[in-house]
């Protein structure tokens, strides 16, 4: 069996079948995808998030003139304006993510399965506990 | 007459036509007909060369799938009453990301053999002889995997599939939610011989869960969900064979 | 056998990556980006956040939360460039470039919080 050539995995040319071409802008085309692409473009905020706890721990790092600094560059509309984008983006992330959890992992208890909305709403549970432990470490001044 | 409704066809003839084109027809509106209904009437009383698959009427025989208004439906559970108020005509196109061969029927070997790649049977190591009975399976085991055992192969999930649409060598839902169905069954000792196929880039590893394969499923079979908890499955064996090569198979 | 593939690893990163990025990442950019900024809470001062952030503990959390969300934003971006802009033939360039982006930041994360004074 080992030897054989394994059957190609696609359907090959035929001169007669029409085969329309998937258009680049396929996303635009219903609101599901352009959902989709808007979830998988979220990653791009995550990144940048990052990029900003980084530019933080150096400041921080630096000494209290370069924390001031980097403050100040923190209440520049431009970067107020971008993160405010950033929210945006990573809340729908965060949604979308507790959304499809059921989905991705089917739990079972007692020979059934654990209801979607269970899962769905501990998820919701833990973000707000966990939202509120980072607050009060980072709020307290 | 009564009512009537548009219904706007693509038609393909791979003698005469180098693209499909759309054609117009006016049906009658009936509360109780369903966009099938309309397609045979076409055939029946307007025009005999309208060409397209269907078969049981009632949502089992899985052949009639088509695009209607750009979604995958299947057209003998689809009611036209529904798009009555919408006062455009209803379009009516074969599956997307298949083949057209003619009309509105699609060119569907692709999906058969990827379908049969995953060896969708029960696979023993060794066989009991039939005087030793039944494999028996608790009602808990049953519950396991029905639900992807409910799939029609009416290709409605690779419609709705753009991974499937980009890249054709994707293996797709379907296929990979019925190798979960054999996989999750008690009676089946043939996972390994699937990871193989699955656990490849064109298997589990190029779906980004985009989810619509489970949104238009007509049998809630959930292709999405078996995909990304085989990926889990297929990571965990990974992690297995790194940290015990040993029990490799 | 099939072979080895490291598909799983990165996804098992980007996965662990998109839990820490849903659970964490918006209430820390909600005070980081917007409240302490713009004034509706009181920012915490540079000697509070020092000592936060001079505990060990508080070092690990960063470094692993920069590690995972970059993999997560790596694997997903890859796709993204895949599957919107049927780029396939850029396939290595665009792996390279977002994994060894991902590398790249998580060494630079290591580097500030091991040397954090």
């Amino acid at each position: 069996m080992s030897d054989e050539r394994p059957p190609t995995r696609y359907t090959e040319y035929h001169p007669r079948w029409y085969r329309p071409r998937v258009s680049t802008w396929w996303w635009l085309a219903r609101w599901p995808y352009l959902k989709f692409i808007l979830r998988e473009i979220s990653s791009v905020f995550v990144a940048w998030f990052v990029v900003v706890l980084l530019l933080q721990i150096r400041a921080l790092s630096r000494g209290p003139e370069a924390y001031a600094a980097f403050e100040r560059w923190l209440q520049n509309p431009l970067i107020v304006l971008l993160n405010l984008i950033t929210l945006f983006f990573v809340v729908f992330h965060a949604t979308t993510w507790f959304n499809l959890a059921p989905s991705a992992m089917a739990i079972r208890f007692g020979g059934k399965r654990v209801p979607d909305l269970l899962i769905v709403g501990t998820n919701y549970a833990a973000w707000a506990a966990i939202s509120l432990v980072v607050a009060w470490f980072l709020v307290r001044s | 007459m009564a009512e009537t409704i548009s219904l706007e066809v693509l038609r393909y003839s791979p003698e005469r036509d180098a693209e499909p084109s759309f054609q117009t027809y006016d049906v009658p509106l009936r509360k109780d007909w369903v966009v099938l209904d309309a397609l045979n009437y076409i055939k029946d009383k307007v025009d005999g060369s309208l060409t397209f698959r269907w078969s049981c009427r009632m949502g089992i025989c899985g052949s009639c799938g088509m695009m209607v208004n750009g979604e995958p439906k299947l057209t003998c559970a689809t009611f036209l009453s529904n798009y009555a108020n919408e006062n455009k005509p209803v379009r009516v196109q074969p599956l997307r990301y298949f083949p057209v061969i003619r009309d509105l029927v699609v060119e569907v070997t692709d999906f058969m053999t990827k379908l049969q790649s995953v060896k969708p049977w029960l696979i023993r190591e060794k066989e009991k002889p039939v005087s030793d009975g039944e494999y028996l399976q608790t009602p808990d085991q049953l519950d396991r995997y029905k639900q992807f055992s409910m799939c029609i192969n009416c290709l409605l999930c690779y419609a709705a599939c753009p991974v499937y649409g980009l890249d054709p060598v994707f293996i797709g839902p379907a296929a990979i939610a019925l190798a979960q169905r054999y996989n999750m069954d008690s009676r089946d000792e043939g996972a390994h011989e699937r990871m193989d196929v699955l656990a490849q880039h064109e298997g589990i590893w190029g779906c980004t869960f985009v989810g619509e394969c489970t949104k238009v499923c007509p049998k809630h079979v959930d292709p999405a969900g078996a995909i990304q908890q085989y990926k889990l499955t297929a990571t965990i064996e990974r992690f297995k064979t790194f940290l015990m090569p040993w029990a490799a198979r | 056998m099939a072979k080895q593939s490291n598909e799983p690893v990165l996804w098992a990163l980007f996965s662990a990556g998109g839990v820490m990025a849903a659970f964490v990442i918006p209430v820390h950019l909600f005070l980081l980006g917007l409240a302490f900024p713009l004034g509706w809470i009181p920012a915490p001062s540079y000697e509070h956040l020092l000592a936060l952030v001079r505990l060990p503990i508080t070092r690990l959390y960063l470094f692993v939360l920069c590690f995972l969300a970059l993999f997560h934003w790596a694997h997903r971006f890859r796709y993204t460039l895949y599957d919107g802009l049927q780029i396939k033939h850029l396939n290595e360039l665009i792996f390279v470039c977002c994994y060894g982006g991902a590398i790249f930041g998580t060494v630079l994360a290591g580097y500030l919080l091991w040397n954090f004074r």
